[in-house]
């Protein structure tokens, strides 16, 4: 009788209901989310027809007349976060295989605590460092002259933001990177090396396959990390809507965009106002995409290993 | 080589070690050009680990070059200064950014703990609200920063909860970007504790609450606090959802969390000073930023230090 | 099991710790003179407006401990905005308050003056390289207009000086207060810019680098990012009808400067002239604002000018 269940206690299933609770406000952000971005939003359209939001490869808000052609930021957000990705995969990759195939445990124990300290840097730093150095000391001494228009006299530039991005999602792939290669078992390694396989083979035929899954999350992650990121771009990557995936012009992100005007010179409920809602919008659906994309790969390339 | 050290100079080694290589390649029946593009493939592979470490080399040294001449007791208790320029400060940043992160954290923990013993102890899988849940908090964890700032500006300063540009709004919308990360960290802290722990508390009668309580959450409560301590670290740096929510206005006085006269941060003080045109603006904008990563660092270790303090081995 | 609880226990003395630290700090005022006003005052509005208002403000709270000033920078429009919904009690503001603005506040029943309290000079800037000494409003509205196809020096129309470097144009963003001007002054409406040229955003500092490192620069911001960086670049001097003037704090006092010196404006609200503490910094604002308008930047009023803001606020207080 002792062991028979008595009356239910209630205070479990209080305790319950306020830990969903806590689980649903996940839910309810999202919701919020999407319900501050409506409303402007739906106002926006309203005024500005769809296509030449969409289509359009002009955004000029707020000169006279106004030209509402999203393209234009959302070139920028790709250009920045091409390059960027150009520069952090091979880095990241690198220095993944570096630390789990060839390292001894000293280096590893050294690189990866610094590695971390790479990736808690405030962006704002990282924005000012890409402005200040990166782009004078680093981008306009060593560019080829006048390829793709030159890099001197330029004040901002994407590929001095696309650095500053890099350099911040480098501890992203490297990280988990080298965390799923270091998960493949050793077994895997020592057979290929026991067959003769050298190091550099051993890395780039049976590990990096092996690790496949983790490095495509990694990869993808970083990807939404770059596009998402504000302070770089909205520092070091300037302030010019511009159609161009040309890494030496100035351009502007829809993140930068949305910092911008929301903090500038705006009036509740004009159309440049409820412009950020929109752009916000079109910024919060490619995160969803992505992120899904993202959830998809790691289900479909995930290896079993028993 | 027997020939005495006099007869052993660098180029000779050198020399020596490329023969040692070639011999040893050729005796394993390997061919010098794999020995080579092995050797390019490690070097290419080192320069990588050496480009990353050199940025942030760079990043630091640039800092405490431009920002020295402005280190000084100053910085923190001074407030900034528009026409004392060699007198400005961070004070009333670094006062609020204290004050915000004191308010992200009395939000996220019980919510981010307690929506992961949800998930993890209760949750039925099967349900499609409870891997809605799931999908919505991966989802907002990869939301970009500046949306939070949106959804702050329309839902907490104004909107429903109306509570204006005061501090506590700023510290609610930090919470929110950094609550789906305490979440996912919790929930692996709470997954590492093996099941036999539970089946034991249970099978000597204990309720499922009694044995989340006593058992299960003070063994995963290292990994949790690493992790508030890392969501921590992210809203102590974070600038754009601060942006818009109200943290841009210039103020001389501490700020306070429920007070309508507006409020500061850290990085948003260093924007705001490497915006203006004087060079000790510049300066300062550079000493902020030496002061935020010594405050990020000592945060970092002690969350690196914790979990290898207290990580439990099952 | 122990060693937990006692983590937990010492990681929540120190969260509080850090709240009540953070909260126990605020009580240390700063060391200030005492007097006995106390209160908030909230400022906002122009961005360009803001750095003078910031100086008074600092100074005054260092006199007056008791009393919170805070300036935001939402724009000449934004401040508006919240000065007519009765959210803030001054408006700094770059340019004379529009009808709409006018019809808000008085639906609100919001009573205010205009109190001019300094003087910009929108000043053009070149390449110290470059010969051309002085343009008229003509040629700059030809360059800066919303059809101007103009790439180098040398189509300029007009210009006397033999110069054809390549135009590169650097000006700040559609947002900015100085953005309005400039191209109301220059090409008739505000907002009518063409669109090309190097958008500096918030930051003028980068037009100082951009002109500074291009031989065909040119670009325009207010006169204290000039005097800032008066050796790194030339100023232009602009012909408004009457003759080429250069920017300087006697041309822009005596109206010579024109079209490009504009009047910076407060908007103190009447019934907030009604509390003390408002009243007082007002009073302190206008009584400093000459010495504080050199220290950052601004050209100061005339003896005239300033005794017509004080005017104007008796008027209202």
């Amino acid at each position: 009788m002792l062991l028979q269940d008595s009356k239910p206690r209630y205070g479990e299933k209080a305790i319950q209901g306020l830990l969903a609770a806590c689980g649903i406000l996940s839910v309810l952000t999202t919701t919020a989310i999407v319900f501050s971005l409506l409303g402007p939003m739906i106002g926006f359209f309203e005024i500005v027809p769809a296509k030449e939001f969409f289509f359009g490869i002009d955004w000029t808000p707020q000169f006279e007349p106004p030209s509402f052609g999203v393209l234009a930021i959302v070139a920028g957000t790709l250009n920045v976060t091409l390059w960027a990705m150009l520069f952090a995969i091979p880095i990241g990759l690198g220095t993944a295989v570096y630390l789990s195939e060839y390292a001894s445990p000293r280096v590893r124990r050294t690189v990866k605590p610094v590695l971390e300290v790479l990736a808690g840097i405030p962006t704002v730093a990282i924005g000012i460092f890409a402005l200040t150095f990166i782009l004078p000391e680093i981008i306009q001494p060593l560019w080829p002259g006048e390829l793709l228009g030159g890099a001197v006299g330029k004040p901002f530039m994407a590929l001095a933001a696309s650095l500053g991005l890099g350099l911040m999602v480098v501890p992203i792939i490297a990280s988990i990177s080298d965390d799923a290669m270091s998960a493949v078992p050793h077994g895997l390694r020592e057979g290929a090396y026991a067959l003769g396989a050298t190091r550099a083979k051993v890395a780039v035929r049976v590990i990096f396959p092996a690790a496949l899954s983790g490095i495509v999350a990694s990869v993808v992650l970083a990807i939404s990390r770059a596009l998402g990121e504000t302070m770089i771009v909205l520092i070091a990557g300037g302030s010019t809507p511009n159609f161009t995936l040309n890494p030496v012009e100035s351009i502007q992100t829809m993140t930068a965009y949305i910092a911008t005007t929301a903090t500038g010179d705006i009036s509740t409920g004009s159309l440049d106002y409820k412009s950020v809602f929109a752009v916000g919008a079109v910024l919060f659906g490619i995160t969803l995409a992505m992120n899904s994309i993202s959830i998809r790969l790691t289900r479909r390339y995930r290896e079993v290993y028993e | 080589m027997s020939g005495g050290p006099s007869s052993v100079t660098p180029r000779n080694r050198l020399a020596i070690a490329g023969a040692r290589a070639t011999t040893a390649a050729m005796l394993r029946d390997q061919p010098r050009g794999d020995v080579i593009r092995n050797a390019a493939f490690a070097g290419l592979l080192f320069l990588a680990v050496v480009i990353a470490l050199a940025g942030l080399l760079a990043l630091l040294i640039q800092a405490f070059v431009e920002g020295a001449p402005a280190l000084s007791p100053d910085l923190i208790t001074n407030p900034p200064s528009t026409i004392f320029p060699e007198k400005a400060g961070f004070r009333p940043a670094i006062i609020g950014s204290l004050q915000l992160i004191a308010g992200v954290i009395v939000f996220v923990v019980p919510v981010g703990i307690g929506a992961a013993i949800y998930l993890e102890e209760y949750a039925d899988k099967s349900r499609w609200w409870n891997r809605l849940i799931e999908v919505n908090i991966q989802n907002l964890a990869a939301v970009p920063s500046i949306i939070y700032g949106i959804l702050g500006l329309a839902f907490i300063v104004r909107g429903p909860l109306d509570l204006g540009f005061i501090l506590v709004a700023g510290s609610l919308t930090l919470a929110l970007l950094v609550l789906p990360m305490v979440i996912i960290v919790a929930r692996e802290a709470i997954k590492a504790v093996p099941d036999s722990i539970r089946q034991g508390s249970l099978a000597l009668g204990a309720t499922q609450w009694q044995t989340i309580r006593s058992q299960v959450l003070p063994a995963s409560i290292p990994g949790i606090a690493t992790g508030v301590i890392l969501a921590v670290s992210r809203a102590l740096g974070e600038t754009a959802p601060l942006l818009l929510v109200g943290a841009t206005v210039f103020v001389t006085f501490d700020p306070t969390p429920f007070s309508p006269d507006g409020y500061s941060a850290m990085p948003v003080q260093i924007f705001n000073y490497a915006l203006r045109p004087q060079e000790e603006f510049q300066a300062l904008a550079f000493a902020g930023i030496i002061v935020l990563l010594a405050v990020l660092l000592v945060m970092n270790s002690f969350a690196i230090w914790l979990r290898n303090r207290y990580e439990q081995r099952w | 099991m122990i060693s937990s609880r006692r983590l937990l226990v010492v990681a929540s003395a120190a969260a509080l710790a850090v709240g009540v630290a953070a909260c126990g700090s605020s009580d240390d005022e700063a060391t200030g003179g005492g007097s006995d006003l106390s209160g908030s005052i909230r400022i906002d509005g122009s961005s360009t407006v803001a750095p003078l208002t910031e100086a008074v403000a600092e100074q005054f709270e260092a006199e007056n401990s008791g009393v919170r000033v805070t300036v935001g920078t939402s724009g000449t429009g934004g401040g508006f905005e919240k000065f007519c919904a009765g959210e803030t009690v001054i408006s700094d503001a770059s340019r004379a308050i529009e009808p709409e603005e006018v019809e808000a506040c008085e639906k609100e029943g919001i009573a205010y003056e205009e109190v001019r309290v300094a003087t910009d000079a929108l000043t053009v800037v070149v390449n110290p390289e470059n010969p051309v000494n002085c343009l008229t409003v003509e040629q700059l509205g030809a360059i800066w207009g919303p059809d101007s196809k103009i790439s180098s020096w040398g189509e300029v129309p007009g210009l006397k000086e033999d110069f054809d470097e390549e135009l590169q144009l650097f000006g700040p963003g559609t947002d900015s207060g100085t953005f309005d001007y400039f191209t109301e002054e220059i090409n008739g409406e505000e907002g009518a810019s063409r669109k090309d040229y190097n958008n500096v955003g918030e930051n003028d500092n980068a037009t100082v680098t951009g002109v500074e490192g291009a031989p065909g620069g040119m670009g325009y911001f207010g006169y204290s990012f000039y005097q800032e960086n008066e050796g790194a670049l030339k100023a232009l001097e602009v012909d408004g009808g009457k003759g080429c003037v250069a920017p300087s704090a006697e041309t822009a006092q005596k109206d010579e400067y024109v079209p490009l010196s504009r009047p910076l404006f407060i908007y103190p609200s009447g019934e907030a002239l009604e509390k003390p503490e408002v009243k007082g910094f007002v009073d302190y604002y206008l009584d400093n604002v000459n010495a504080v308008a050199e220290a950052v930047g601004f050209i100061p009023l005339t003896e005239e000018q300033l005794q017509a803001s004080k005017d104007a606020t008796a008027k209202l207080g």
